[in-house]
């Protein structure tokens, strides 16, 4: 337990809370570093695409990994443009794949996603991809090169945590690769749950940004996926779903 | 028929007022606004007929409190729930439709508000659309900018910080042809990260040739969705085809355009049916066309030049937010814009609760930027604007009012790809 990292890339992470894009404040920055511990956050790169006088880059703090994501793209080829064109805009090797053609619940594109994988691995990138839970695509992103994977745990802010917790499980137990929970976790709770179940890390945006107190909900995220790991890595006891149980209630009569 | 906006001029000739009040008086005169004319692309679509049946059915006085009441239990809002909460009934729920609307813009949002600025390229005008300041019979200052001024304009709103731009121009494809809003669109992608269009409908080659110029969204307002009332207000030129106007948007997304934006003009007929038409024509146009962005707007008629008496009628403020909350309730996802057409109290307040975009910065005229921006007095002709505008606040003044309301500006969130 003593050197328990999250290994990204051949980059190392003490954190496993990862910021996600999308509604993103100065605050909101400040939290999660502080007081959530993130160590590595996503940056919508269309965001990043500024003359802003307030550009967002602006507000990473040193020692942060930028996490580009694609969003915004529809096609493989949208996204592999747009991750090149954080590497020039100095956001680094990494990059999350996030390919959607559907704006209303903005589901990830599984297809699509793939064919974007296997480009950008091959040129380098560290390649996390969002996906929807499914154990074909997850070993077809491991063989396309991917970093990690990051199946969806319920639609993308919708706060209703871990909707496909039987399919992830199915990634954790048959994947090799990190698999880190991203979207739709609402409260620290959910985010244990992941945890416990194996999960390498959580992403979350929203249940951290339309919280009443940043910084508590922040602590409050950091502290239940510390507990899931630890309860992960010390082994979950056998949970009694009704009452007591005898020692052997069916084979008990054997003798010998 | 409503003739408070009707204007006469003394600079129209006794037989250019003639025809005026024949058009005005005489249905007979007028051209079928439900034909195409030559040139105009007829595409294969059910949309409009799905729009169109559910709103000559709808019948909002149907409503009852319970209805709302249930619409504001339910976890997703169907068409029936938009329906109760667009009616008279939901009027004194109007706060818990508010509730309800920011938790929905604050899901799909967060805090921000996007910011824009129009341009006007051009007023010149070939249509007779009775409550516009730009009609052809209204004597205003025409105006046409050459591309080295609107190149200056450009420079002087990019100065400002701002990066997103709506190129408008009047409805007129010979003073304003596709081949000179196309070169506009060039000239901003140089200035902006996002260039949007508001221009008259174009055929969907045409809009995939503007894409290819660097515009991605496209604004059509379909005015009224009632044919029978925009046939009396849209009396002359190519905008009184209606049919033509309504597969606007999908014609765009067709020739490669990532958005588009829809709205009624609220004031013009009865305004909850052309809400419901509205948010339906985003709905329908969704299911069929997954990956395209959508927003709406809201605007209320304003007065125009030669005739302050254009008001948007029974839609006030109340209403006005009634219709918005509905909207946001229904289509979470979709962007909302309330422009510079009302005042700066109700923007502060409505962003706060569905809005996502609004204007700054505003100007409806041709020309002016600089003079607008700077105070810098001008020798230069200027063209006349289009309505009266509200909220006159710089992109500043917009940029620190947003943000001390608690919320977050932002002038891009885009890249053309």
């Amino acid at each position: 337990m003593t050197n328990d990292t999250l290994i990204l890339g051949g980059h190392e992470f003490s954190s496993r809370f990862i910021l996600g894009s999308g509604k993103y404040s100065l605050n909101l920055i400040e939290a999660a570093v502080r007081d959530a511990g993130a160590q590595i956050i996503t940056l919508a790169v269309r965001r990043a695409n500024t003359k802003e006088q307030e550009n967002i880059l602006d507000f990473i703090p040193e020692g942060v990994t930028l996490l580009p994501n694609t969003s915004g793209a529809r096609t493989a080829e949208e996204a592999v443009r747009i991750a090149r064109l954080a590497r020039e805009l100095g956001c680094g090797d990494f990059v999350k794949i996030e390919i959607m053609r559907d704006s209303k619940y903005l589901l990830p594109d599984n297809q699509e996603t793939i064919r974007a994988t296997e480009i950008l691995a091959k040129e380098g990138f560290v390649v996390m991809p969002y996906m929807y839970p499914d154990l074909n695509v997850a070993r077809a992103l491991v063989d396309a090169g991917a970093a990690s994977v990051m199946p969806l745990a319920s639609p993308i802010g919708s706060n209703k945590g871990l909707a496909t917790k039987e399919f992830i499980q199915i990634l954790l137990d048959e994947i090799d690769l990190p698999v880190i929970v991203d979207a739709g976790i609402g409260r620290p709770s959910q985010a244990c749950e992941a945890m416990e179940m194996g999960a390498a890390a959580i992403m979350a945006n929203t249940a951290l940004a339309t919280a009443g107190d940043l910084p508590q909900m922040a602590a409050a995220f950091r502290l239940a996926i510390e507990a899931g790991r630890k309860a992960y890595l010390s082994g979950l006891g056998r949970v009694l779903s009704r009452g007591a149980s005898a020692s052997d209630p069916l084979t008990g009569f054997l003798r010998n | 028929m409503d003739n408070q906006f009707f204007v006469d001029s003394a600079h129209l000739s006794p037989k250019a007022l003639e025809k005026k009040h024949r058009l005005e008086t005489d249905p007979s005169f007028r051209k079928n606004h439900m034909e195409y004319l030559p040139g105009m692309e007829q595409i294969e679509s059910d949309i409009c007929a799905r729009v169109i049946g559910q709103m000559q059915s709808y019948d909002y006085n149907a409503y009852t409190a319970r209805d709302v009441r249930a619409a504001l239990e339910h976890e997703t809002c169907s068409v029936e729930d938009f329906k109760a909460l667009l009616s008279p009934a939901a009027e004194p729920f109007l706060e818990q439709m508010a509730q309800r609307a920011r938790e929905e813009t604050s899901k799909h949002f967060g805090n921000t508000v996007y910011l824009f600025t129009p341009l006007y390229i051009a007023n010149y005008c070939e249509n007779y659309c009775v409550y516009c300041g730009f009609n052809c019979y209204n004597h205003i200052q025409r105006m046409k900018l050459t591309p080295e001024q609107i190149e200056k304009e450009m420079r002087i709103i990019a100065e400002s910080g701002m990066e997103e731009i709506l190129l408008l121009t009047g409805e007129s494809r010979g003073q304003s042809d596709v081949a000179y809003i196309g070169e506009a669109c060039k000239l901003a992608r140089k200035y902006f990260r996002m260039v949007g269009l508001e221009i008259y409908p174009v055929n969907t080659d045409e809009y995939r040739y503007l894409h290819e110029c660097g515009a991605d969204y496209v604004t059509v307002f379909q005015e009224t969705y009632d044919a029978d009332r925009y046939e009396q207000l849209h009396l002359l030129g190519h905008k009184r085809v209606w049919p033509y106007r309504f597969d606007a948007q999908e014609r765009a997304l067709r020739g490669g355009m990532r958005g588009v934006a829809f709205s009624a003009l609220l004031g013009l007929s009865d305004f909850r049916k052309d809400a419901l038409a509205s948010a339906l024509h985003v709905y329908y146009l969704q299911r069929k066309y997954p990956h395209a962005e959508m927003s709406l707007s809201c605007p209320r008629l304003r007065p125009i030049i030669n005739n302050d008496k254009i008001n948007p009628l029974d839609v006030h403020e109340k209403q006005l937010c009634q219709v918005l909350c509905a909207y946001r309730i229904f289509l979470p996802f979709v962007g909302i814009t309330v422009s510079s057409r009302e005042s700066a109290a109700f923007r502060n307040g409505i962003v706060k609760i569905a809005a996502t975009k609004v204007s700054a910065g505003v100007s409806t005229g041709i020309g002016d930027h600089e003079s607008k921006y700077s105070g810098k007095e001008t020798d230069e002709v200027q063209g006349d604007e289009q309505f009266e505008i509200n909220d006159n606040r710089s992109l500043g003044k917009m940029y620190s009012d947003i943000a001390d309301e608690g919320l977050q500006p932002v002038l891009n969130d885009y890249l053309y790809v």
